[in-house]
């Protein structure tokens, strides 16, 4: 953006440079001071110049005088001289004799008087290149008074050419100033008009305008034969200054449609080099007509914020769906064109405006981060950790740790036998993500309060190193269990209250659980027993398995081992298991499965599976068909790799929708996609996911199709058609067609450094260009080349201490404990003394 | 034969009886049993040589005024065994709590009497094999192709037992007194007979050859007694305090300096020994005079006939007479034991009383033969502690690390971890390792990175000196870039005649770590394992080559390199600049936003969160990184009475509002195509 920026500045300068007829820099002075005689003998013939007759300077005339001195430069870039001319004494010729010569300033075109101006109008620079400019631009700039002046002017331009009207409240003023800078450039194009009455201003204009501020509107008179319709206007959004009045003309110069025949990425317009965005129409030969009269309506909503241009397909090879009406370009390099199904023209006026809005935003940021950087030169020092920065912040806040205790190498052991079950959660007081685990940790201490048989322990491997080893803790944090008699199991779910809390309370029951009586296992599948669990929502697996099945038996203890905690399962094996498996019409060895939620019981056939297989089906069982899906569970389904089909809902989802959505999902058992639901109000960063999806938040709910692990692109099922099963089913039908065009496709980027490192190779090297670093790229360098260690042969660094101790010892007592306040002291910038050298 | 029998491993080779062992250790000194620990720990086939009766000899007589000059730290503040040892310079490495000096002095320089029981009980607790009364007095070589190195080592004792090793640890130490011989110097006494009992010295007047810590340990203990003290040494006084060596004199030590400088008759001068003269009046007076006046005269001839300084220049200093002259010249290393095969070779300059070693306390001359304790401190001298207990010990470990390596196919301890553990690994090791601390810029922990930088191997306590040889000397492989971990002085800080108290002295910011000049850790980066040559050609005072980059902690007043800012941020960044990805932690929240805006993951979240390990946080903390702007709160602020007080607007409104709200720190976070 300010590359463009500064491109069309320096085109604007140069024009004017080119504008100004008689560039006359070089002499010493920009303002001249002559005898009257020398100042009018050098008076040339179209030249003009500005002049002041003085016999010697009064107070009074201080200030004029600096003004005047200072707007000399500015009024030279347009051809005119500014000079002081000295009066002898003696000298009572016509501009010197006066009384009043001294109040007066003269402007001269050759050696003609163009204009007196009493010196209290050329307050400043701006009032006097303003006022200079209006003398000397009486043609180029009309000054109207009255409604009726406008019109006439404009009815006598129709046809002929256009029309540049500028209010502005005041004469003298910077708008006013560059109002006439503007028309010095362009008075020859447009016909420039101004005014400095509210009136004409109100008359001019649909709503109410703010008559305190300047305002200039284009008018297009040159296209308008009509003379009984009024010209077409736009008004410049931007304030009244030289740039933005440049680039609104430069913007209402261009052709009102661009008519292109090359592949759009290779397009540049007026528009994209101002920083604009260009929009295509994108066109065939069979309705070339009606798309060019769009394409023209669209630029006369869009003039002045996007350029138009008019894309024939038949011309050029588009690679894009056959379906696509619009593309947009943005100025920003490397952004590739974005092709779009529009319906309607509001939908590209939309497009554009809301566009510019969030560009609007971001330069302000930008504008915003840049004066940052100017008072700080980075901020590689701020903490872009979040869970670094939310533990540090709560740091002062004490923690309620009564309820877990506080284990040391020698009270680990015997705390050990003291409990059925000991938690152990080993972490480093030093270490965030340890801090944030243990904050979690004294919820978890707290919804277990009153327990019985479960110690809630922790071991500190930072004072304790010893026993983490030995306990094979090799990172934190990490949560054992041991169970007296047991070996241990290591915790490896979410770091989570509610994660944790059910994994504790899970692992107390022996996994898989041997039930004795057909009572037992019916109520073990009814999630009543064992009570304690109970209160646990959860799914219960139930083996059943005949005296024959010894193998499968044990690959089902094997798996309960490994999947303890995170799942109940139970095993019934007495000799009336037939009846069970009877009951649910399996034949053991088999697996009865009740959910949480319906308690309907599903039966599966256990076939010779290894334990690994076993751990991975039951993992699988237990997946929803048609999840919620949640932070916490997310991870289970990511597992599978597939594509998503997420219902974005704000709160529950209606019947209707549930309905068919679970048709959907079940009705594709080996489905190639994962069907879920989102509830935004429990799961509220669903909203960042949708934001990134779309520019405006979609209605809901909103049907998604993500392909998560493959290209990535983000399809929204068509909100105006209901979701039903066949809808959605011949929706995807065309998304694996590629007949449907992605809202967005997630960004592949990596993930980089979010900021660079302090670069101290770097800074030794500018330090010491002495120390030979570069040796090892060096050839034939030996170790006999190394300098003398001689007192003088020592560098930099080691002689400085000595020099500026005096200094710093005066200029700020107290530094010197700088290494011991970190934070405090250390805002201030430190260290000078060393790049000094 | 009894003998062969006790040690259970007799072998027969070329008709000749040997004893033989896989190791064999010369001295069970503190690095002697320090070794033997760890052979012993590994179940390998050693044994201690030891002249005397009981470990520890030397310090069963040195030093004489019995007081050590390593600190006994008993207190530290902190329960964390490794970080103790930093602050415990007598206690060798066991896994045995009861052996750490602190249970054996209360002092905090304590008596050689609790070293010397130290010993006696890490040889027993341990059960050491430690064969005392044994003085080995010959090494010699016997090729055989077969052997680990070629050749075997041959062992001789003081009762021409002969015995048989593999491979040879010397752990002598440095025992024999540096002797400067010139006219007179048969008056000199020597540190080692020298009385110590300070009524022996009452109105003396003593010269004291030596500026090392046993001549100032020899010269305040009879300060109080004597006329006055002189010492006379070639080189300055290097104070330890200012040039960070142990070695240096100790201020325990310097009484002498303080009554000098306040001009208490005692004093210094500095004078090449090799230049003196000692004469004796028929008083028994000793009376310094210069080699070269002896020359021109006849020595025959009559004290009075031989010109003394004083005679040409009557305010020579030591003008005065003295009653008794000490030598207080240190010690060397015992060369004569070795067969001249063995190459055994004094070091240059000032290490020719230590044997030529390489890096990897390896014999220069031959393969095999390792130097081990005080006697291999020609690779740090005057650098770092290698010569001292709360060094060697550490080196010691490491030469075991690479034996086990050598001959037993055990590569370098490692632990691999994933890569988001990298920060946390470093932070843990610069914090707590006593290694690294003690054997400043000798030993590094290496960071050995695996392919794509997804996970890494941590190895500890390297000898950096052997850097090139890293594959070989570990069994580890280095494809893809290391860190190595280190702790290092500022260059320029410390010497011996710098001010070492000056303002400003200690850098406070992060930015300027660079310029720490107290002991601070520094992690190099190499793309690729330097070789050899660039070793050599590393710049002067480098520990290590030009790395690819560098980054130094700043250093701390505490030691201690927890602060989440101003020592873990920039670490972090410089180890994300480094690998070129990005190693910040999230909450479950932003890795499931991530999941689902962007193709790739964040380390953390690829790691924990997809794993089924995400960090859910506390509702406390989430609040806090919100606050923070870390973290986007999407919650629609609703009507109901929890909501925040300015929740009149309506959830439509905060739609919009949320589209628009710019959310800066988030640029980072999400940044999906579209936005």
């Amino acid at each position: 953006m300010s590359a463009q920026k500064d491109r069309w500045v320096s085109s604007f300068f140069f024009l004017l440079f080119c504008a100004s007829s008689i560039p006359t820099r070089g002499n010493t002075r920009l303002l001249q001071e002559l005898s009257p005689q020398e100042y009018f003998s050098s008076l040339q013939a179209g030249r003009a110049s500005l002049s002041y007759f003085s016999h010697n300077v009064s107070p009074g005339a201080q200030p004029f005088l600096e003004q005047i001195e200072s707007s000399a430069e500015a009024l030279q870039d347009y051809g005119i001289s500014v000079v002081k001319v000295n009066c002898p004494k003696e000298d009572v010729s016509r501009y010197c004799v006066k009384e009043n010569a001294l109040r007066k300033a003269y402007l001269f075109r050759g050696n003609v008087l163009i204009r007196e101006f009493p010196t209290d109008a050329l307050f400043d620079v701006n009032s006097i290149v303003a006022n200079v400019l209006f003398a000397l631009l009486f043609n180029e700039v009309k000054y109207v008074e009255t409604l009726a002046d406008l019109q006439n002017i404009e009815n006598a331009l129709k046809g002929r050419s256009n029309m540049v009207f500028a209010y502005v409240p005041a004469t003298g003023t910077a708008e006013h100033r560059a109002v006439m800078e503007a028309a010095f450039v362009y008075g020859t194009v447009h016909q420039f008009v101004l005014t400095t009455e509210a009136t004409l201003l109100k008359d001019t204009s649909n709503d109410e305008p703010d008559v305190s501020s300047a305002r200039l509107l284009f008018c297009h008179c040159q296209r308008t034969t009509d003379l009984a319709q009024p010209c077409r206007r736009t008004a410049m959004e931007q304030a009244l200054t030289m740039l933005n009045i440049h680039r609104h003309l430069k913007l209402m110069g261009a052709p009102l449609v661009t008519e292109v025949t090359e592949d759009p990425e290779k397009v540049s317009t007026v528009h994209l080099q101002l920083g604009l965005p260009l929009v295509f129409i994108l066109s065939q030969k069979e309705t070339y007509e009606a798309d060019r009269r769009t394409a023209e309506f669209v630029a006369w909503q869009l003039l002045g914020k996007a350029g138009v241009a008019l894309l024939s397909r038949d011309l050029v090879d588009l690679n894009v769906l056959l379906r696509s009406n619009v593309a947009l370009k943005t100025p920003d390099e490397g952004v590739p064109i974005k092709y779009l199904v529009l319906e309607d023209t509001d939908e590209v006026i939309t497009l554009v405006e809301n566009k510019s809005k969030v560009e609007q935003i971001q330069e302000d940021e930008e504008e915003e981060e840049e004066d940052e950087g100017e008072k700080e030169n980075n901020n590689q020092d701020i903490q872009d950790d979040q869970v670094v920065e939310a533990v540090s912040r709560d740091k002062k806040r004490e923690l309620p740790l009564e309820q877990i205790r506080a284990l040391t190498e020698e009270t680990f052991h015997s705390a050990l036998l003291e409990t059925a079950q000991t938690v152990v959660l080993f972490y480093a007081s030093w270490e965030a993500v340890s801090l944030a685990v243990l904050r979690s940790y004294t919820e978890v201490a707290d919804h277990l309060k009153g327990t019985r048989g479960v110690l809630l322990s922790r071991v500190n491997c930072w004072d304790w190193p010893g026993v983490c080893t030995k306990e094979n803790v090799t990172q934190f944090p990490a949560i054992k269990i041991y169970k007296k008699g047991e070996r241990s199991v290591m915790y490896n779910g979410m770091w989570g209250t509610e994660e944790l809390t059910s994994f504790i309370m899970l692992s107390r029951v022996s996994c898989p659980l041997k039930l004795a009586t057909i009572e037992e296992a019916e109520g073990y599948l009814r999630g009543e027993f064992p009570s304690e669990l109970s209160s646990y929502h959860h799914t219960s697996l139930l083996g059943v398995f005949s005296t024959a099945t010894s193998e499968a038996r044990e690959a089902f203890e094997e798996a309960g081992n490994i999947l303890s905690g995170h799942v109940t399962m139970g095993m019934y094996f007495e000799d009336d298991a037939l009846a069970l498996s009877r009951k649910y019409a399996v034949s053991p060895p088999a697996l009865l499965l009740a959910r949480s939620g319906g308690r309907s019981v599903e039966g599966i056939a256990l076939s010779k599976q290894s334990v690994q297989d076993m751990v991975q089906m039951i993992r699988y069982e237990l997946l929803d068909i048609f999840p919620e899906i949640t932070v916490q569970n997310l991870p289970r389904y990511l597992q599978l790799r597939k594509p998503f089909l997420i219902l974005f809902s704000d709160g529950d989802i209606g019947q209707m929708e549930s309905k068919e959505m679970l048709k959907l999902a079940k009705g594709r058992p080996q489905q190639a996609f994962v069907a879920c639901w989102l509830n935004l109000r429990k799961t509220p960063v669903g909203r960042g996911v949708l934001k990134a999806y779309f520019a405006t938040m979609p209605s809901l709910p909103a049907l998604i199709w993500v392909k998560l692990h493959a290209g990535g692109q983000v399809f929204k099922f068509p909100s105006e058609q209901s979701i039903t099963e066949m809808n959605i089913l011949s929706w995807l039908e065309k998304l694996k067609a590629g007949l449907e065009i992605p809202s967005s496709t997630l960004s592949e980027e990596d993930w980089k450094p979010p900021l660079p490192a302090y670069d101290f190779l770097q800074m030794m090297e500018t330090a010491m260009p002495e120390l030979p670093l570069h040796t090892s790229h060096r050839c034939g360098d030996t170790p006999a080349r190394r300098p003398p260690k001689n007192p003088g042969g020592d560098i930099t660094v080691q002689e400085e201490p000595s020099q500026d101790t005096e200094a710093e010892k005066v200029g700020s007592p107290g530094r010197d404990l700088r290494g011991t306040v970190p934070r405090l002291a250390a805002r201030e910038k430190q260290g000078k003394r060393h790049s000094e050298l | 034969l009894g003998l062969a029998l006790y040690t259970g491993s007799l072998r027969v080779v070329s008709g000749a009886a040997f004893l033989y062992h896989d190791y064999c250790i010369i001295g069970a000194g503190p690095s002697g049993l320090q070794a033997a620990y760890f052979l012993q720990q590994a179940g390998r086939d050693y044994v201690v040589f030891e002249r005397s009766h009981a470990p520890g000899s030397f310090f069963a007589l040195y030093p004489r005024h019995r007081k050590l000059i390593s600190i006994n730290k008993r207190y530290t503040g902190k329960s964390n065994s490794e970080f103790n040892l930093r602050h415990d310079w007598n206690s060798l490495l066991s896994h045995d709590r009861r052996l750490l000096f602190r249970r054996y002095s209360r002092d905090f320089f304590p008596d050689a009497d609790a070293m010397v029981r130290y010993l006696e009980d890490f040889a027993a607790l341990l059960k050491l094999r430690v064969q005392y009364n044994t003085a080995i007095v010959h090494v010699t070589l016997e090729r055989n192709a077969q052997a680990w190195n070629g050749h075997y080592f041959l062992l001789t004792d003081q009762d021409r037992q002969n015995y048989k090793c593999s491979s040879l640890l010397v752990a002598t130490g440095t025992w024999v007194p540096n002797v400067v011989n010139f006219p007179g110097s048969e008056y000199v006494e020597g540190y080692e007979t020298v009385s110590i009992s300070p009524e022996d010295f009452a109105g003396q007047t003593v010269l004291i050859l030596g500026r090392g810590n046993s001549a100032f340990e020899t010269a305040e203990n009879i300060l109080g007694v004597t006329n006055f003290i002189h010492m006379v040494s070639r080189s300055r006084v290097r104070l330890s305090w200012a040039t960070h060596y142990v070695g240096d004199l100790r201020a325990i030590n310097n009484g002498l300096l303080d009554t000098y400088q306040l001009k208490s008759l005692d004093g210094l001068l500095e004078g090449d020994l090799e230049d003196l003269a000692i004469l004796k009046d028929k008083k028994g007076k000793l009376h310094i005079t210069l080699r070269f006046y002896l020359e021109n005269r006849n020595t025959s001839a009559g004290i009075d006939s031989i010109t003394l300084p004083q005679d040409e220049l009557d305010n020579f200093a030591t003008r005065a007479p003295y009653d008794r002259v000490i030598r207080c010249l240190g010690w060397k290393f015992d060369f004569s034991i070795y067969n001249r095969s063995l190459r055994m070779m004094p070091g240059k300059g000032n290490k020719k009383k230590y044997p030529q070693i390489k890096p990897s306390y390896e014999s220069r001359g031959t393969r095999g033969l390792f130097v081990l304790g005080t006697a291999s401190h020609s690779v740090d001298f005057r650098k770092s502690a290698g010569g001292f207990i709360h060094g060697f010990r550490y080196t010691t470990r490491a030469v075991h690390r690479l034996l086990e390596n050598r001959h037993h196919g055990v590569p370098w301890p490692s632990t691999v971890y994933p890569i988001t553990q990298l920060t946390n690994s470093i932070i843990k090791r610069v914090n707590e390792a006593s290694g690294l601390y003690q054997m400043f810029s000798v030993l590094a922990d290496i960071i050995l990175l695996r392919e794509n930088a997804t996970a890494f191997e941590y190895l500890e306590e390297y000898p950096v000196g052997v850097l090139a040889e890293l594959e070989t000397q570990t069994g580890r492989k280095a494809p893809n870039g290391l860190f190595l971990v280190i702790m290092e002085y500022g260059r320029n800080f410390s010497g011996a005649d710098k001010d070492v108290f000056y303002y400003n002295r200690a850098v406070g910011e992060a930015q300027h770590a660079w310029q720490s000049n107290f002991l601070h850790p520094v992690i190099y980066y190499y793309k690729r394992l330097p070789t050899e040559r660039e070793m050599r050609l590393r710049p002067p005072d480098w520990p290590l080559p030009r790395p690819d980059a560098v980054h130094h902690i700043v250093e701390d007043f505490l030691t201690d390199w927890t602060a989440p800012n101003a020592h873990i941020l920039p670490l972090r960044r410089f180890l994300e600049n480094c690998l070129s990805t990005d190693l910040r932690n999230f909450f479950a929240e932003s890795c499931f936003l991530f999941a689902f805006t962007r193709q790739k993951l964040p380390p953390f979240c690829q790691h924990g969160y997809v794993r089924m390990q995400g960090l859910v946080g506390s509702e406390g903390l989430r609040h806090h990184a919100v606050d923070a702007g870390l973290l986007e709160d999407y919650t629609p602020i609703d009507f109901s009475g929890d909501s925040p007080p300015d929740s009149h607007e309506g959830s439509q409104d905060q739609l919009l509002r949320d589209h628009t709200i710019p959310v800066r720190p988030l640029q980072h976070l999400v940044n999906t195509k579209d936005e």
